[in-house]
């Protein structure tokens, strides 16, 4: 290789590792995640019996004779997607208005908004939990103690996370010039949000739905002591009498939110591909 | 193909497709205030725009010149005066109900439509029928240039072309008021000079009342009928651009509008004495006592020859300016001058030149 070549190539500049440093991060880190689930996996497939491999648990999962043990099971599954499904709700109708007015109207609020939507990162469930009771004393005389209450508090615990992933898109797109410019071309207020900002919002607003699903569905502590039925309580319920289905039904959550994280990527990676 | 090279080449209708024809309005902005805390914004200005005029508002930033034009589009609530288009008061109108067209400084196109969608938006709004509302979008960017652009998005036009988009935007609802707020200020100076002509020439050839916010004066006496020049929320003064330069009202406009030398002197009774010379007062009358005299570059006299009348003064600097040569000199008592002349003279620096005044009037102010 000749000199020239050599300088042709791009210059390192110290701190970015070398190609064969960044295999070996991904390599550890690729072992790290890939041994539990696959433990999981090999588990979930073996004849508890004989130590043999078979299938059995996971076809008996959907074979129709099974569905009186699994009822209780399968209606938790439901319960968690009509809480994942109101906790977007609550998200689109609250969050993202308000993070809205906020970005347009009130600037000064911005940083008081941000500081009450990260503070549930900051508190321990065990301390959301000991607020909440209360509350939901109050929130079962005026709602009734439906499924869907839960989501009420998951509005609470999604926030941070909601809000960092509307936030960022905010950041990107012009929001106060073209919201004016569609005011000064004859459009009311509700026109601008659903043609103008919405369209120009949909990366993060599709990611805070996403999040917000992954987290609902994998949310535990305050659905167990606030005696509530969702996925992640019956897992832990079904895993003392059959344990091979707590961890199919682990491995079924882990890999549909490992799909929604995919998904958010691919929206972040076309949303800078766009500005670009 | 550059920005500059499409605005070059760009085929310009010589009279306005019909679809565009406009009904110019009557603008009018009575009293008007803003009140920022203790800060007012807009101090009771009042300016009128005769149907079919180019107003330029100029003046520094933070001027309230922008606050001015938000209030006329609706954008800013005013806490006093009144606004009026065609006699009837819109100052508790919302903006998307007071029929104008606004280009905005920054860019402001809707980055997930086409062109053409993008220009249709205010037909849309409008409920304009498809086909009619495809051929007037169509027609308002063959307007500005850009009729082959229409399914193109934003991202993928220059920052001219951009404006140019949005200029067509704003006009294809036949607005009774244009109100350009800056559009040209993220431009390069070659595209800004070549966009500003076509903006007056659009504006010329629709009759549209015009408001045209900017800092940049050369650009407000390039292309407006009037301008007002505005500082610390109220108006100094408005006038043609003539009017401005020639015999500016204040101080303020003498200084701000165009180049002037401050040169010291003495007021005695309408007539000032400064650097050897005499001049008339403009603007009102001032009481007696020492003054600095706003004295344009092109009204001071430069001569080489060593013969020549007029006071003795030393070269500090000349630049080439294309068609023109300005030079600072330095007058024995230490005064500096600002001199605009012909390239022809060539005085290098340190030479010993006469200077003179052409004498016309000049704006003053008192000196501390």
């Amino acid at each position: 290789m000749s000199r020239a070549s050599k300088l042709a190539g791009p210059v390192r500049l110290g701190l970015a590792p070398s190609r064969v440093t960044r295999w070996i991060i991904l390599g550890v880190v690729a072992v790290v995640f890939a041994v539990p689930l696959l433990s999981l996996l090999e588990f979930s497939l073996r004849d508890g019996f004989t130590g043999s491999y078979t299938l059995s648990h996971w076809t008996g999962l959907f074979d129709p004779e099974n569905a009186r043990p699994y009822r209780q099971l399968f209606q938790a599954i439901g319960n968690s997607f009509v809480l994942a499904a109101v906790t977007v709700g609550i998200v689109l109708v609250l969050l993202l208005p308000t993070m809205l007015l906020v970005h347009m109207s009130f600037p000064k609020l911005r940083r008081v908004l941000e500081f009450i939507c990260i503070i549930p990162i900051t508190v321990p469930a065990i301390v959301l939990v000991v607020g909440l009771a209360p509350v939901y004393s109050v929130v079962v005389k005026i709602f009734g103690s439906g499924t869907w209450t839960l989501a009420l508090a998951y509005g609470i615990l999604v926030l941070p996370y909601a809000y960092r992933a509307i936030q960022s898109n905010l950041d990107g797109v012009p929001v106060v010039t073209l919201s004016e410019a569609a005011r000064s071309l004859g459009a009311g207020w509700p026109t601008v949000v659903w043609r103008v900002l919405l369209p120009n919002l949909r990366r993060g607003v599709l990611a805070a739905a996403f999040i917000t699903v992954a987290v609902v569905l994998g949310e535990f502590t305050l659905a167990s002591l606030l005696n509530r039925r969702n996925l992640q309580t019956a897992i832990l319920q079904i895993s003392s009498s059959d344990p091979w289905i707590s961890a199919i039904l682990a491995l079924i959550a882990l890999a549909f939110a490992f799909v929604l994280l995919l998904i958010i990527g691919r929206l972040g990676a076309v949303g800078n591909r766009n500005q670009s | 193909m550059t920005d500059t090279q499409a605005l070059r080449t760009a085929e310009w209708p010589t009279e306005p497709a019909a679809s565009l024809a406009i009904t110019p309005a009557t603008v009018e902005l009575d009293g008007v205030e803003k009140i920022y805390g203790a800060h007012r914004a807009l101090d009771g200005i009042s300016l009128k725009l005769e149907p079919g005029e180019f107003v330029a508002l100029l003046g520094p930033s933070g001027c309230g010149k922008t606050t001015a034009l938000r209030a006329l589009a609706g954008l800013e609530a005013v806490d006093g005066g009144a606004i009026r288009i065609d006699g009837d008061d819109v100052s508790g109108l919302p903006t998307n109900k007071r029929d104008i067209g606004m280009v905005f400084q920054a860019y402001s196109l809707f980055p997930h439509m086409t062109v053409l969608e993008n220009v249709e938006f205010g037909l849309r709004m409008r409920k304009v029928e498809k086909t009619e509302r495809r051929a007037r979008a169509q027609e308002a960017l063959d307007l500005v240039g850009l009729g082959e652009r229409g399914e193109r998005y934003a991202h993928q036009l220059s920052g001219g072309q951009q404006q140019r988009v949005a200029l067509a935007r704003a006009l294809v609802t036949r607005p009774r008021v244009l109100l350009l707020d800056e559009p040209l200020s993220a431009l390069d100076a070659k595209v800004r000079v070549q966009l500003r002509e076509q903006i007056r020439r659009i504006q010329t050839e629709l009759g549209i009342t015009t408001l045209f916010v900017t800092h940049d004066q050369e650009e407000a006496l390039a292309v407006a009928d009037r301008v007002a020049v505005m500082r610390d929320g109220r108006i100094e003064q408005i006038g043609t651009p003539e009017e401005l330069y020639v015999t500016p009202a204040t101080p303020f406009v003498a200084d701000f509008v165009g180049l002037s030398n401050r040169v010291p002197g003495t007021l005695t009774s309408g007539t000032i004495t400064a650097a050897g010379a005499t001049f008339a007062l403009l603007g009102a009358a001032q009481p007696d006592g020492p003054v600095l005299a706003y004295v344009r570059p092109e009204d001071v006299v430069l001569a080489t020859s060593k013969t020549a009348e007029g006071r003795a003064a030393t070269v500090v600097a000349s630049s080439f300016l294309g068609s023109l040569r300005r030079t600072t000199v330095r007058l024995e008592d230490g005064t500096l001058l600002s001199v605009q002349h012909e390239v022809s003279v060539q005085p290098a620096t340190g030479d010993t030149v006469k200077v003179g005044f052409r004498g016309n009037p000049v704006s003053a102010t008192p000196a501390e």
